[in-house]
Formats: structure tokens, C-alpha cells, sequence
């Protein structure tokens, strides 16, 4: 019996030190070439110069005690966050929260509970993923409603009309992106099927949409949504901006998911056809689960501009996270206190998109993966 | 094949297709319909006549910012305003466009350099401006930033004596046009002098093909062209400067850019260039680097090879996505509601609509016109699309 050998590599030896390390990288980064030498130089200097005097407005020069304007006034070279502290609830959750704060458990209960939800589906490996998403989008919008306008449960009410702030970005984003999808995929389909009137009406609508400034479509929304439909239904002005949202993205959402419908091979089709199905189960189980895989970072970025631009119903009026952070360093109490108003309001926007920006690159990373091994 | 073994109407997928687009055709000239119906009974019910009537009448309030277009308050109409509108959205979107390519060239080239403060930089910018909404971006230059900072007209910003910035502006020289036929030689000059550069490009081309040596056409050309201009300008002087001067409380002369206007272009070249210089990052990336070595290989200088080799096929994944930022400028020019700048949507779907209760006319002209630019914008990217795949086979 023959004796068989195993190949045994041998370790590799490190790189020498020159080439690794800090070190290293210092000289390939830093002080590459004479002219990439002084380029360092300059911004470490511009750093120094922009850095220091920042960190003292916003942190260390910061006046963040008290709960009126004269902490502030007293000490004008640094931050004025006790203006954000003393609004907070009003910019985070509107006009009726700001005036009754003991109610404020009811959003921030549903904020927790969503967070619970999301945190459920986004986890790998936790049991139930299906129940628990078509809860998420099925169930919870009426809970969270329950909770928060309170009438149903017997809360004291909070009208619609006055939720405000990240609240109501939040509220309009949520459901621009619920409704943007399907109709988005409905469109997509339209634009790619063989039926001329269908492809037709498809592209007109989708051509409109996109081509028209989403602040037009605000304004139809708010002046012309009311003429469109007979006198008996009287929408509320959230509502009408919703509808506008919606209809908006659906075909920017489109376009996202037609990216990935094309992105499928002719072999694919051709299979589903060759089994015998229908058009229904042909992109039902076939198409577009792989289309929709490929084209999750395009959706997440049409999500991300979706949820910028719920920040445009400021124009027609509507108190949502800029307007309220505006309207409250209008005060009278807090005027002139504009830069911190805006600068807290986009540090919250910052937060949502960046988490989803990077959401996005994490799942394409894996998707790159999946396709390489 | 009998009779009775064929496949029912039904499920035929010919006659299925028919059905299908019937019932989809009826649903939305149901929909339209009810919608027009609808809108005509609530139009009448309120009183308001629509149509397009309204055009020929008098606009009753004044225009404030209109750079080429002479408006006269109680004599001009509607349609001017219209017209002013459409001048003042292309006014930014041009001004804008401008800015932010150079911006964004110059953020997605740094992004990518070796060093890394400035490739840190540009990322720490890309990822700001990108991720806050832009009508916040806008609002914050205008209320947090240019109206409480900047001075007050007497105690001017100003960079040289020649262009000054406050409160209320940007003031910049105006070049003013001298009478007679001096005007005329310059123009003609220019148009030399682009021929010249065009030539002796051509010509330098084709000595290389000859002989194997490049000349340098390009410079023999731009030197021409600039002899030409100096020389128009020594001897006719076609165009004289008017600039701004500081008076006591105010400045006068040159050409004032409103600060509107200016914090408008501010705020959309900043942030469109966020988005431009991601395209120039993603399309240097894409050109693999066997396409370096090979250049490199072939003995190329390094301003050859980019000019010849890197910077045509970056640009063919560089172009595409840029002029859609481009088209997403212009819509989001319409944000100048925020600042006040008079522009399309603000000057007609805004004041106009208020005066004259013209939802339904004055809503559709507008969006009108960004569909027709968007439809443009998509066929010139179509063609060039299809140009570009053919050079690549």
C-alpha cells in the first residue's frame, strides 16, 4: 500500500517591515512625493484650523443648561442647544406632543415597537420571518395609529393634522415607501410586457412622473387633488401628500425594478415558459425574485431620496421635520437661533439615509459574494 | 385537427392579450374621465372659468429679477411671466451645471488620490452633502448662514476692488459693448481663432499620421487665437468693464446677482456636485487596470495615456449618470420657492397661480415644461448611448 503524501505548504514568511505597518503606510499615504508631502501639510494645517474652533461652538463652548434664551445670550461664541433641549419633543413629534409632553410615551412606544420589529427582521435566523414582516406591514400601521392619534383606545386624541416633526417625516416616508413599491413593480412589469397598450400607458406614466419637479406634483396635490375627485370626499392635507408622494416615487421605484428585470438572462424566461406557466407564475416565481435581489441597492437608494424628499411638504405647509425645527427657531423666544434649528434637523435626516446608504452597500457586498463563490 | 381538441378562446394568449389591454385601456379613460368630469363640475361649481384666456391680460404685479428680459409692470402679460419663468429656471440650471462639474470633477479626482487627507476630505464631503435633503441645504445657507453673516451693502465683502458680496448680493463687472463695428471683430475674431484651434488640431493629427511626430497643434492654435484677440483688443477696443463701485450706503454699477439667487446656486452646485463627483469616482474606477499597463506598456507618457487611454472610456460611464444630475438640478431649481428666486415654479405655479386662480392651466404649462426637458435630456442620452456601443464594438 502505497504510503500517500499530503501536501504540506509551508508557512509564508510576513512581508518585510518597510512594506507593512504604520509605517508603511504613513509613506505611501502621507509623504508619498514631495508634492503629496505638502498637500498633507496644508490640511493638517486647514484641519487645524477648522477643527478647534468647532468643537468649541458645538462642545465645549456649548450652553446646553437652563430652559430660556438668557443662558444662551450670556454666552454667544458657543451653541445654543439648550434651545434644541427645550423643544426636543416638539421638534421630534409635532405641535400636540410639544404642548401635552405626557402623552409622549404613545410615538415613542411605537417607535420601539417597530425598532423591535425591524430589528426581528433584519437579524439573520430568528423563527417566523414571514409572519412577522406581514405583521410589520399589515398589522402594525393600525396599532401604531391606535397608539398614537389614541382615539380607538380611549387616549386622549391627537389629530392627525397636528403630528409634526420626525413623526410625520416618518409617517409620510413609511408610507410613500409601502405603496411605491408594488405600484412601482406593477409599472415595471407594464414597461416590459409585450401588450403595445399596456407597455404604452406604462411609459406615459412613468415619463410624467419622473419628468415633472416632485414640488409641481406637491402642489397639484394640495390645490388640484381636492378638484379631482367629487365634493363628498374631503382629504386631509397629510393624506394628499401621501397620495402625491406615492404616486411620484412609483415611478422612480419603476425604473429601479426595471433595472433588475433586465438584468435577468433570456434563458430564464424561456425556462418558465417551457414549463408551462402562465405569465402570473412565470415572473411570480421565477422573475421577480431574482430581479427584485438584484435590484434591492437601487430600491434602497430610490427609499433614500423618497425619504429626503418628504422634507419638500415644508413648501405646501406641513409641519414635518424641517419645517417644525424652522418654525421653532421662528419663535419668538428663539429667534436667531436658525443654525442650530437646522443643523440638528440635518443630523437626523444624516443619521436615517447613512444607516440606509450603508444598509444598501452591505447587501450588495453580499449579493457580490454570493455570485463569486 | 378536430374541432373539439382545440384550445378554447379563452386561453389563448393572443385573445387574452386583447382582452387585457381592453379592460386596462377602459379602467384609465374611466379614471380620466371621472377625474376631467369631476374637475369641470367642481370648476364651474366655484366659478372659475379655465382656459388659456388669461394669458393676454395684464400681469398686476412686478417681476423682481429678470436678467435679459425687459418686464414692464401694468403693460406686459402673462405669457411674459411665463417666458420669464422658463429664463430664470435656465439661468440657474446653467449657472448651476457649471458649478458643480467643477466641483464634482474635482471632489471625484480627490477622492481618489493617494493621499489620505484629501481622498478622507472628499469623502467626508460626499457623504454630507449627499445624505441631508437638499431643500434643507438651501434653506440653511439662506437663513442660517448668508442672510445673518453676510454685512450689510456699506461694509461690502470684497475680493480686489471688482466684485463685492453682502446681504443683498454678488456684485460682479459688467462688460459693456462699444457702439460701432468693434463688437463685431471680436466676434469674428473668436470665430478665427476657434478655426484656427480646429485646424491646427486637424493638421497636427494628420502629420502624426504621416510622419510619426506630433506637433503641438492644440498649443500653435490657442496661441493664435489669443494673438488674435489681443491684437482686436489693442487696436478696436470692443468691450469696456463697468465695475461696482462702494458708495455711502450702497453699490452701484456692475451686474448684481441677487442673493437669492446666488444662495440658490450655491446650495444646488454644492450638493449636485456631491452626486457628480460619486459618477467620476465609479467611472476612473471602472477602467480596468490592465488598460494602464497596457498603456504604460506601449511606452505612453502618463498625460498621453489618461488623454488617450483612461479619460474616453471613464467618461463613457462618467456622462450618463452626470446628465441626469444635470436634469435633477434643473427640477431641483424649483426649490426656489424656499429663498424667493423667481423661476418657474415660483414666479408662475406660485405668484401667477395666486393672482389668477389658473390651477388647473398654469400647474399643466409647468410641469409641461420639465417633461418636455426631461424627454430631451432622455433622447440626447438615448443617442448617446447608442453611440457610444458602437464604438465599442
Amino acid at each position: 500500500m502505497a504510503e500517500s503524501v499530503v501536501f504540506q505548504p509551508i508557512v509564508s514568511r510576513p512581508p518585510p517591515l518597510s512594506e507593512t505597518g504604520l509605517w508603511h503606510w504613513a509613506r505611501e499615504r502621507l509623504f508619498g512625493s514631495v508634492t503629496n508631502s505638502l498637500v498633507t501639510l496644508i490640511c493638517i494645517y486647514i484641519l487645524y484650523l477648522l477643527i478647534p474652533p468647532m468643537l468649541s461652538w458645538a462642545v465645549f463652548n456649548a450652553n446646553i443648561s437652563g430652559t430660556d434664551r438668557s443662558v444662551c445670550a450670556a454666552n454667544p461664541g458657543g451653541a445654543c442647544w439648550t434651545f434644541i433641549k427645550v423643544r426636543f419633543v416638539q421638534i421630534i413629534f409635532g405641535l400636540h406632543f410639544g404642548q401635552h409632553p405626557e402623552e409622549v410615551w404613545r410615538p415613542v412606544l411605537g417607535f420601539a415597537m417597530l425598532a423591535g420589529l425591524f430589528a426581528w427582521l433584519l437579524v439573520p435566523r430568528t423563527p417566523y420571518k414571514v409572519q412577522v414582516g406581514l405583521f410589520t406591514l399589515f398589522g402594525f400601521p393600525f396599532i401604531a395609529y391606535a397608539l398614537i392619534q389614541g382615539e380607538w383606545l380611549g387616549l386622549p386624541i391627537a389629530p392627525t393634522n397636528e403630528w409634526g416633526g420626525f413623526l410625520l417625516t416618518f409617517t409620510l416616508a413609511s408610507v410613500g415607501m409601502v405603496f411605491a413599491l408594488p405600484l412601482g413593480i406593477i409599472l415595471a412589469l407594464g414597461r416590459r410586457s409585450n401588450l403595445p397598450i399596456i407597455r404604452a400607458i406604462s411609459i406615459a406614466y412613468i415619463e410624467l412622473w419622473r419628468g415633472a419637479p416632485l414640488i409641481t406634483v406637491l402642489f397639484m396635490a394640495s390645490v388640484m387633488l381636492p378638484l379631482f375627485f367629487s365634493h363628498e370626499i374631503d382629504l386631509n392635507k397629510v393624506v394628499r401628500a401621501m397620495i402625491g408622494i406615492s404616486l411620484f416615487q412609483s415611478a422612480y421605484m419603476a425604473e429601479a425594478v426595471r433595472g433588475g428585470l433586465q438584468a435577468i438572462p433570456r434563458g430564464q424566461y424561456e425556462a418558465a415558459d417551457s414549463l408551462g406557466l402562465g405569465y402570473w407564475k412565470k415572473m411570480g416565481l421565477i422573475i421577480l425574485p431574482q430581479s427584485l435581489k438584484i435590484s434591492i441597492p437601487s430600491i434602497v437608494n430610490t427609499y433614500m431620496t423618497l425619504f429626503k424628499d418628504t422634507s419638500l411638504v415644508a413648501i405646501i405647509g406641513l409641519l414635518d421635520l424641517l419645517n417644525m425645527a424652522q418654525t421653532a427657531s421662528r419663535s419668538l423666544e428663539w429667534k436667531g437661533y436658525d443654525f442650530e434649528a437646522y443643523v440638528f434637523a440635518a443630523s437626523i435626516y444624516w443619521v436615517c439615509t447613512y444607516s440606509m446608504s450603508r444598509y444598501s452597500q452591505h447587501i450588495e457586498r453580499k449579493l457580490d459574494t454570493s455570485k463569486r463563490g | 385537427m378536430s374541432g373539439k381538441s382545440r384550445i378554447p378562446f379563452y386561453r389563448n394568449p393572443a385573445v387574452r392579450g386583447v382582452i387585457a389591454q381592453a379592460v386596462v385601456l377602459g379602467l384609465v379613460a374611466w379614471a380620466l374621465f371621472t377625474i376631467f368630469n369631476n374637475t369641470v363640475g367642481n370648476l364651474r361649481a366655484r366659478g372659475i372659468q379655465t382656459g388659456f384666456q388669461f394669458l393676454d391680460q395684464v400681469a398686476p404685479f412686478a417681476v423682481g429679477y429678470s436678467p435679459f428680459i425687459d418686464f414692464k409692470l401694468g403693460e406686459s402679460p402673462y405669457w411674459l411671466v411665463f417666458v420669464i419663468g422658463i429664463q430664470n429656471t435656465i439661468l440657474i440650471s446653467i449657472l448651476g451645471i457649471i458649478a458643480a462639474t467643477t466641483i464634482g470633477f474635482i471632489i471625484g479626482v480627490m477622492r481618489l488620490s493617494p493621499n489620505f487627507f484629501l481622498s478622507r476630505f472628499a469623502q467626508v464631503y460626499i457623504e454630507t452633502f449627499r445624505n441631508i435633503p437638499v431643500l434643507l441645504q438651501i434653506m440653511f445657507w439662506n437663513f442660517a448662514v448668508f442672510l445673518p453673516l453676510l454685512p450689510f451693502p456699506k461694509d461690502s465683502l470684497g475680493i480686489g476692488d471688482e466684485v463685492f458680496l453682502n446681504n443683498r448680493g454678488l456684485y460682479i463687472p459688467k462688460p459693456i459693448f462699444m457702439d460701432g463695428a468693434a463688437p463685431w471683430v471680436l466676434v469674428a475674431a473668436v470665430a478665427l481663432g476657434l478655426l484656427a484651434i480646429i485646424l491646427l488640431h486637424r493638421w497636427a493629427k494628420e502629420r502624426q499620421y504621416m510622419t510619426g511626430e506630433r506637433p503641438p497643434g492644440l498649443l500653435y492654435g490657442i496661441a493664435v487665437a489669443l494673438g488674435l484677440l489681443v491684437v482686436v483688443f489693442a487696436l478696436f477696443e470692443p468691450l469696456r468693464f463697468e465695475f461696482p463701485v462702494l458708495g455711502r450706503f450702497n453699490l452701484t454699477g456692475g451686474i448684481q446677482v441677487p442673493l437669492p439667487l446666488f444662495t440658490l446656486w450655491f446650495a444646488l452646485s454644492t450638493y449636485t456636485a456631491s452626486f457628480i463627483a460619486e459618477n467620476v469616482r465609479a467611472g476612473i474606477v471602472s477602467v480596468s487596470k490592465g488598460q494602464t499597463e497596457a498603456a504604460q506598456s506601449l511606452g505612453l507618457k502618463r498625460a498621453p495615456m489618461l488623454r488617450l487611454v483612461i479619460i474616453p472610456q471613464a467618461l463613457r460611464v462618467i456622462i450618463p449618470p452626470t446628465i441626469n444630475q444635470y436634469l435633477n438640478l434643473t427640477k431641483n431649481s424649483s426649490l426656489a420657492v424656499a429663498v424667493a428666486y423667481e423661476e418657474l415654479v415660483s414666479l408662475w405655479a406660485g405668484i401667477a397661480l395666486n393672482q389668477t386662480g389658473q390651477a388647473l392651466v398654469i400647474i399643466a404649462m409647468t410641469i409641461g415644461v420639465y417633461v418636455t426637458l426631461s424627454l430631451l435630456t432622455s433622447l440626447v442620452l438615448n443617442v448617446y448611448n447608442r453611440r457610444v456601443q458602437l464604438v465599442e464594438r
